[in-house]
């Protein structure tokens, strides 16, 4: 299992922070997500990113969380040599972040 | 006696760019109170200033007049009252420009308010402030050209209090353009923390517009979103107590829906538990989302602690030059010829002189924007040569040296493209808030 097949994200930035949710279509799947998202495994997934700090927010009334990665914007957006300089395109690469424990190597 | 009222306020811009048809609809099949306008991106009033120079009635942003000429018309006939942050570095020219406007346009006397007191460019300069996203202080930034302040919602209720038709800011936090018409409203203290807290969470749902009506959404064999062309723009229908319900216009395109509106709460929040506004401490856990019809999602919770005393503060500084070339290759070898290609410009500019501090080499469509290292050899890639010059004629080497690849590089490359652009950067810190006096001039039309 993917973790597409259960949540859907949205990127956001603001300054050299990429801002990450990962939310569940469905509440019941929420504990596996928060079981197996953790800030390790986006970061191991995310191997090229360059990030300075990552915090791991939990909603579980709404059945999301929120990825702070800092310092993963190579300096934020108005200096960014990046194509895609405000990382928009960050959080669907965990489209397929797999969900099945320790597999992903 | 309970206020039983509902206020409706749309998102007619989430961005300076935004497409001006939905907010047309909005106002004409919305019955709206309020519709705001959101256009001013971080960097924006840096660029606005620099205009501002040049032309002492300028520094505003340049669709604000085209905004206005579409909807206006409508936007008086049904009595709606607009804000917008379009002020840019210039509320007091813009409002004077929207006043002159109405009166090409034939329209009765309009009010339009400009929120002046967000520019701090005086005040940064009295000592260095530490800057919040990095080391070093304002002090050491070099080349200053604008500093300002994100003003709260209070202005823009006295704004509307003193009976502007129009209300045109510069910076404010984004929630703030659509709080302060509900103080105006509902008649609320602004020092009540938790009702501004439950403001700020409608506020920020409805501040990128499309994006909480399907915009930034759809995802083939995932997420459908019907007549995404003909995206809806969101509005909501608030009552006194801050809770809501968002939806949009019946029949126009688009979804609004638990997980349009989840994603958009979270969207550039980073502790939920803390989002800083000039009048409140946002705390964002508590809120609960309902559909409660088709495209209606009513909005209920979240809460809030007194405001921070200190204000963000953007700084506009130039930072040099960004020179750009691009290349393509396609069919068997077509990457490894773009690799030869990297190794060919990188000794061109090393041999010519060109200082390479800080250079991107992308091969789009393996690893440009994907980060996972796990792009496979295409059949075409594109190559993206880009870096930071301090000086424009450095900048437009690196151009050039892609675009003689044309002739002295790899076999086979295409449709070379180059470009230089002047930085202007952003840099953040926090200044107390009383050195900053918000204050509203009214222009009549």
């Amino acid at each position: 299992m993917l973790l597409g097949d259960v949540a859907h994200l949205r990127t956001g930035d603001k300054g050299d922070i990429s801002q990450i949710s990962v939310i569940a279509y469905d509440p019941a799947d929420f504990p596996l997500i928060a079981r197996e998202v953790t800030v390790a495994r986006v970061l191991r997934h995310l191997s090229g990113v360059a990030v300075r700090a990552a915090t791991r927010h939990e909603l579980p009334d709404l059945g999301a969380l929120n990825f702070v990665l800092e310092g993963a914007l190579n300096g934020g957006v108005t200096r960014s040599l990046a194509l895609d300089a405000h990382g928009k395109a960050l959080g669907a690469q965990l489209l397929d972040l797999p969900l099945d424990g320790d597999a992903e190597s | 006696m309970i206020d039983k009222r509902i206020i409706r306020i749309g998102a007619g811009a989430g961005f300076a760019g935004d497409r001006i048809e939905p907010a047309l609809e909005l106002v004409e099949q919305g019955d709206l109170d309020f519709l705001v306008f959101e256009c001013l991106a971080e960097r924006t009033i840096a660029l606005a200033q620099n205009a501002r120079r040049a032309d002492p009635d300028g520094g505003f942003d340049p669709l604000l007049l085209e905004r206005m000429r579409r909807v206006l018309p409508a936007a008086r006939a049904r009595g709606v009252r607009i804000i917008t942050n379009a002020g840019a570095a210039n509320p007091l020219g813009a409002a004077h420009a929207v006043a002159a406007l109405a009166q090409e346009l034939g329209l009765p006397p309009l009010r339009v308010a400009a929120v002046l007191g967000d520019d701090v460019l005086e005040a940064i300069a009295t000592r260095p402030f530490p800057l919040i996203d990095r080391e070093g202080t304002s002090a050491d930034l070099p080349a200053v050209i604008s500093a300002n302040a994100y003003l709260g919602a209070g202005p823009i209720a006295d704004a509307l209090d003193q009976g502007a038709d129009v209300v045109v800011t510069g910076r404010v936090g984004d929630p703030a353009l659509f709080v302060g018409p509900l103080i105006h409203a509902f008649g609320w203290s602004i020092e009540d923390s938790s009702l501004m807290g439950r403001a700020t969470v409608v506020g920020h749902l409805l501040e990128c517009a499309g994006q909480l009506t399907g915009g930034y959404f759809a995802d083939a064999g995932r997420k459908h979103v019907p007549g995404l062309a003909r995206l809806g723009f969101p509005l909501a229908e608030v009552a006194a107590d801050a809770s809501a319900v968002v939806t949009k216009v019946a029949g126009s395109g688009g979804l609004l829906s638990l997980a349009t509106c989840k994603e958009q709460l979270l969207y550039e929040i980073l502790d939920p538990a803390a989002y800083y506004q000039a009048d409140v401490v946002a705390d964002f856990r508590s809120v609960r989302l309902r559909e409660v019809g088709d495209d209606r999602i009513a909005v209920t919770g979240g809460d809030g602690r007194p405001r921070p005393d200190s204000l963000k503060v953007s700084i506009g500084y130039d930072d040099g030059f960004i020179g750009e070339g691009q290349i393509s290759y396609a069919g068997p070898g077509a990457l490894e010829r773009a690799r030869l290609a990297i190794d060919v410009v990188r000794e061109r500019l090393a041999i010519v002189g060109v200082p390479l501090d800080e250079a991107r080499f992308d091969l789009m469509g393996v690893d440009a924007v994907d980060r996972t290292g796990r792009g496979l050899p295409p059949r075409e890639v594109r190559l993206r040569i880009c870096a930071r010059a301090a000086t424009i004629e450095a900048a437009q080497r690196i151009g050039a040296e892609v675009e003689a690849l044309y002739t002295n590089g790899p076999f086979g490359g295409g449709g070379a493209t180059r470009s230089v652009r002047r930085v202007v950067a952003v840099a953040s810190t926090l200044i107390p808030a009383d050195m900053v006096q918000p204050r509203v001039i009214m222009v009549e039309g």
